[in-house]
């Protein structure tokens, strides 16, 4: 190994330490509140109303919405993590720290996308186990979990960091999370089959990417989906790469961040 | 070897301020070099190129001969900058800030641990050490982005008004140790309002007006350019006026100080030599203001007049 890729992968490793710490550092805003959030899911739509709406696709409600909200939780926490992260340090100018540093653009990318991919894994791990107080969950397909796990959380840690660039004030970085993300997570399939909706409804689901994401996890879970599994994972991974390759760009050309 | 070369270097804002307009500059290696210019001249836009925080219109940028369009990671790592603005994280400790920073520039762990205690030391920081970055002072906010600078031992030190709003006695303290950093073969940029640090510390000034350089040269020769200078006596005994010294512009501010105004063809001997003649006694003397400031100000006087004209 030369000394420039050396210090390089001293560089990657500082990057995410030094996200994994900010993580638990800041424990109280970052695991503690999707921790809650996901617990009070499970008891108002799993056990007070899911008891009323009775087995979906032959899964009791709990059961079924679980992957859903494991992985709504994964979706918001990796985007959030990166957005926020990032943003407070162009806000704060110590993005400059990494700007003048010699470490190459693609680690800064990269090492930023790890961070919220720790925090989307831990706080996805933590709703997992907060469902299984609530019931039963059987792993059918573990490789299909963990990598549409990992590929979502990839996805919207690129989107945070995409938001973060563009953001100029902290309004822009509740915006996308409020008014895009939120509507699509919701609508994405995490409490119902789309079966449900009416056909012009089911038409305009497939239009959400989302939707792809939340049924190619609930298939490694339960080995149901509304969507084709492989048209998923061909999506979540064309996500990645125009996303990474967008952020890539971004960084290099120093668009929003070098004057 | 040329520690900085910088080639008709232009920046125009997207709101389509000419920042900087084709400028050349060369800074040895080794150098202690002041670059200095009124607000908004174009310092830190050139700053910000040389650190890959700006981006340039036009022009070339060379470290240490790496040339920031095709070696730009190794141009980089020849840097260390002390930007004019805090922008280290606040919620961080000291210790964390600096880690973080030697990371970046790929410092083992265990030698920015090191670097780390010896710097900290000597700025006066090691106490300050597990204490967050936004408990500090404002002079040891900014003797911490010096050691953040020191880190990776950077062949190039850019120091962007470092000493800004640091009392003097922390100013003096920055001093000696910049110079001890500059003896050690660092090189040193150095911008500053303080134009008695840019006269006490450096060797080498460019002077850089509305983005331009208008003076390039030594300090000393820049220096010599002066035509007069104004001279402050502390007179033993009070006077009633000021004493008759033909040929001399005087001044009796109060009845123990008198301004002697002395252009370059004149001496100081004759003065004291009139001045005891009439009794005279003289306490002390003092130079009335900073020589390069009064250098400065004519200087970028002349240049915004010569380009209204030209406008």
């Amino acid at each position: 190994m030369n000394t420039r890729t050396a210090a390089n992968l001293i560089g990657f490793q500082t990057i995410i330490r030094r996200e994994y710490n900010r993580i638990i550092r800041i424990w109280g805003q970052t695991i503690v509140p999707p921790g809650i959030t996901a617990t009070l899911y499970f008891i108002i739509f799993g056990r007070l109303i899911g008891s009323k709406i009775g087995d979906m696709n032959g899964y009791t409600y709990l059961q079924y919405i679980a992957p859903g909200l494991i992985m709504m939780s994964v979706i918001t926490n990796s985007y959030g993590n990166v957005v926020s992260s990032f943003f407070g340090a162009k806000f704060g100018k110590h993005i400059e720290e990494l700007l003048v540093s010699p470490l190459p653009n693609h680690l800064i990318v990269t090492g930023y996308m790890i961070g919220g991919l720790l925090r989307g894994l831990l706080v996805g791990g933590l709703v997992t186990m907060i469902a299984l107080v609530f019931t039963h969950l059987h792993v059918q397909h573990p490789w299909v979990v963990t990598s549409a796990v990992i590929l979502t959380s990839m996805v919207f840690a690129l989107a945070g960091m995409i938001n973060a660039v563009f953001a100029k004030n902290f309004d822009q970085i509740s915006f996308i999370p409020t008014f895009i993300l939120t509507p699509l997570t919701y609508f994405g399939g995490v409490f119902y089959t789309i079966s449900l909706l009416p056909n012009f409804a089911q038409t305009l689901s497939h239009l959400n990417p989302i939707l792809y994401m939340v049924n190619a996890f609930r298939f490694g879970f339960l080995g149901i989906s509304d969507v084709n599994v492989m048209l998923a994972f061909s999506i979540m991974i064309g996500g990645v790469v125009v996303l990474y390759a967008t952020c890539l760009y971004l960084l290099t050309k120093g668009i929003g961040l070098r004057e | 070897m040329k520690a900085v070369s910088l080639r008709n270097l232009c920046k125009t804002y997207k709101n389509g301020v000419q920042a900087l307009k084709g400028i050349d500059l060369d800074v040895e290696e080794g150098d202690f070099f002041a670059l200095l210019g009124p607000n908004g001249a174009g310092k830190t836009t050139a700053i910000g190129i040389l650190t890959s925080l700006v981006n340039k219109t036009s022009g070339s940028v060379e470290v240490f001969g790496h040339n920031l369009d095709s070696e730009l990671a190794a141009a980089k790592a020849c840097i260390g900058l002390v930007p004019q603005e805090v922008n280290f994280n606040m919620f961080e400790t000291v210790s964390t800030i600096l880690l973080n920073q030697a990371g970046f520039y790929g410092i083992p762990r265990a030698v920015a641990h090191e670097r780390l205690e010896k710097y900290l030391n000597k700025l006066q920081l090691w106490e300050k050490r597990n204490s967050v970055a936004r408990s500090l002072s404002g002079g040891m906010k900014r003797r911490l982005m010096i050691v953040r600078a020191l880190l990776h031992e950077p062949k190039l030190l850019i120091l962007d008004e470092p000493t800004a709003g640091v009392d003097i006695e922390v100013r003096r303290s920055m001093w000696d140790f910049i110079r001890e950093v500059n003896a050690a073969g660092t090189t040193i940029i150095l911008t500053t309002h303080y134009l008695e640090e840019a006269e006490n510390l450096c060797r080498n000034v460019a002077i850089i007006n509305q983005g331009k350089i208008i003076e390039n040269e030594k300090m000393s020769t820049l220096l010599r350019k002066l035509n007069t200078e104004i001279f402050i006596l502390n007179l033993r005994e009070p006077v009633s006026s000021a004493p008759n010294l033909t040929g001399y512009r005087t001044q009796l501010t109060d009845s123990h100080t008198l301004e002697i105004e002395i252009n370059k063809e004149q001496n100081l001997n004759e003065i004291f030599v009139a001045l005891s003649a009439q009794g005279i006694g003289v306490v002390s003397m003092r130079n009335k203001s900073n020589r390069l400031e009064e250098l400065f100000i004519s200087m970028v006087e002349r240049g915004s007049e010569t380009n209204k004209k030209a406008s």
